[in-house]
């Protein structure tokens, strides 16, 4: 490990020590890190931004090509781009929402296909299955479970009927599978962020004190 | 070149029975008809919120995900602000709405700012309530934890698109003693503000609470159109799998798997 590349180790294994300190309770520490993160990832993703967004996709395509047929629709969605500015003007502040107009519709429609296509049909599709398990009694009870689960979570989520009786019921059944699938989401979820905790604890262990421990000339 | 993909011809009925139900459940919210939505538990709490945050003279904080607008949970998630924004504005609450994603500040603001307009409020609304942090997910979420620790607000908000910071902030603002709401789509964030919030919207509730709050027609008949095509699609579900079980219009599955 070089010099710089140990001052850098020092640096990231102190920033993480002082975010760690927010276990403890709120304190200065942590609010340096906090607000030294915070200012750097805000500066740091508006370099990303022009360097690798509006560089490569917006301004060398019109300096190289001009004003043309193919790429007025750059210059059309840069200007959408620029009219969100026009808020600082008090007097035309309104014309700032039609970018955002643009936006939204432009996204929901994409985006009512994509979960249509995506997500609604196939799950659709694989509910259809075959309730007799094809002569399988493990099988049979899958599909009966799965068939059960999506029917009665859709009653759940059906708004235009008060949930009593029958309805209630199926509906008491649907938000039961979802609590089954969120406990199974939690627990898997959680054994992630263990092994995060791993991973920033063995950075603290290997690379900075291990680090350190060797550019001293202690230790193998 | 071909313009029609006969492949999505699927998603092209679905979406168009879609609609035709949409449309015309919002003709009928115009013309008077009387469209019921089941009440929602986490919705009526919002009120309670807000009125607990004025009468601690604590702050209300709102956090609208993650996401940018081109996300359907954030577009419901201003729905929802401009509910709440609209309550801190009669109670003269203090409302506080940081931001990660630029656009969403944007539209944030907007929303935030036309509310306390129409609550009769406008000496009440400053441009820091709605204001930008950084666009990195942690820093972020650094930035709203430290909030909630040092400002303390008697409510929190956490509606919209989340991630892996759903947690932190839910566990934070839970240790902090304030109500949470939440609300969200994420399914593998779900599990979390169950567990931590007071209140939380499930998926579609999240949809499904601009309409139940401003019980603005178009609003509420698109929840109704919502409710059919769900019907709809059950059906067809029972349909297929009565006949996958009898070994009869094999087809049918197939089509509405094709992808």
């Amino acid at each position: 490990m070089t010099g710089m590349e140990l001052f850098g180790t020092w640096i990231a294994a102190l920033l993480t020590l002082c975010l760690m300190s927010f276990l403890y309770k709120d304190n200065p520490l942590f609010r340096f890190a906090e607000a030294l993160f915070a200012g750097v990832s805000l500066g740091y993703y508006i370099g990303i931004t022009m360097d690798q967004t509006l560089r490569p996709n917006l301004f060398e395509p019109l300096r190289d090509s001009g004003l043309t047929l193919e790429t007025g629709h750059l210059l059309f969605a840069g200007l959408v781009g620029l009219n969100l500015y026009t808020r600082y003007v008090p007097k035309i502040a309104w014309f700032a929402r039609s970018s955002l107009a643009i936006y939204v519709g432009y996204y929901v429609g994409i985006n009512m296909v994509q979960k249509l296509q995506g997500e609604v049909l196939p799950q659709a599709a694989a509910t259809m299955v075959d309730l007799t398990g094809g002569g399988s009694p493990t099988d049979a009870l899958n599909a009966l479970v799965v068939f059960i689960g999506v029917l009665t979570v859709l009653i759940y989520f059906f708004f235009s009927v008060e949930h009593k009786g029958v309805f209630g019921k199926a509906s008491r059944v649907g938000i039961w599978f979802l609590m089954l699938g969120f406990g199974a989401a939690f627990g898997y979820t959680v054994m992630g962020r263990i092994s995060l905790l791993i991973g920033r604890i063995n950075f603290l262990v290997i690379q900075w004190i291990g680090g350190t421990l060797q550019a001293l000339g202690i230790g193998g | 070149m071909e313009y029609f993909d006969s492949s999505r011809l699927n998603a092209l009925v679905l979406l168009v029975l879609f609609c035709v139900f949409v449309l015309a459940f919002i003709q009928r919210a115009r013309s008077g008809g009387n469209l019921f939505i089941r009440r929602i538990a986490g919705l009526n709490a919002i009120e309670e919120a807000v009125g607990r945050a004025t009468e601690l003279g604590k702050k209300v904080l709102y956090v609208p995900g993650i996401m940018s607008i081109d996300e359907n949970q954030t577009i419901a998630s201003l729905a929802v602000l401009s509910h709440v924004a609209g309550l801190t504005a009669r109670y003269g609450a203090e409302l506080d709405v940081p931001n990660k994603d630029p656009l969403t500040f944007a539209s944030a603001r907007e929303t935030v700012k036309e509310a306390y307009l129409h609550a009769g409020r406008p000496d009440l609304y400053s441009d820091t309530m709605v204001h930008y942090v950084t666009y990195d997910q942690f820093a972020y979420t650094a930035a709203v934890s430290g909030t909630m620790v040092r400002e303390k607000p008697a409510a929190n908000f956490l509606i919209g698109s989340f991630y892996a910071e759903s947690l932190l902030l839910a566990e934070t603002g839970q240790a902090s003693g304030a109500i949470q709401i939440a609300g969200t789509a994420e399914v593998a964030q779900l599990p979390f503000f169950v567990c931590a919030c007071d209140y939380t919207l499930i998926g579609e509730e999240l949809y499904a609470a601009g309409a139940y709050l401003s019980r603005e027609p178009a609003m509420l008949g698109s929840i109704k159109g919502q409710d059919w095509t769900k019907a709809a699609v059950a059906l067809v579900i029972v349909l297929g799998a009565i006949f996958e079980s009898i070994h009869i219009f094999p087809g049918l599955k197939s089509w509405i798997g094709i992808n």
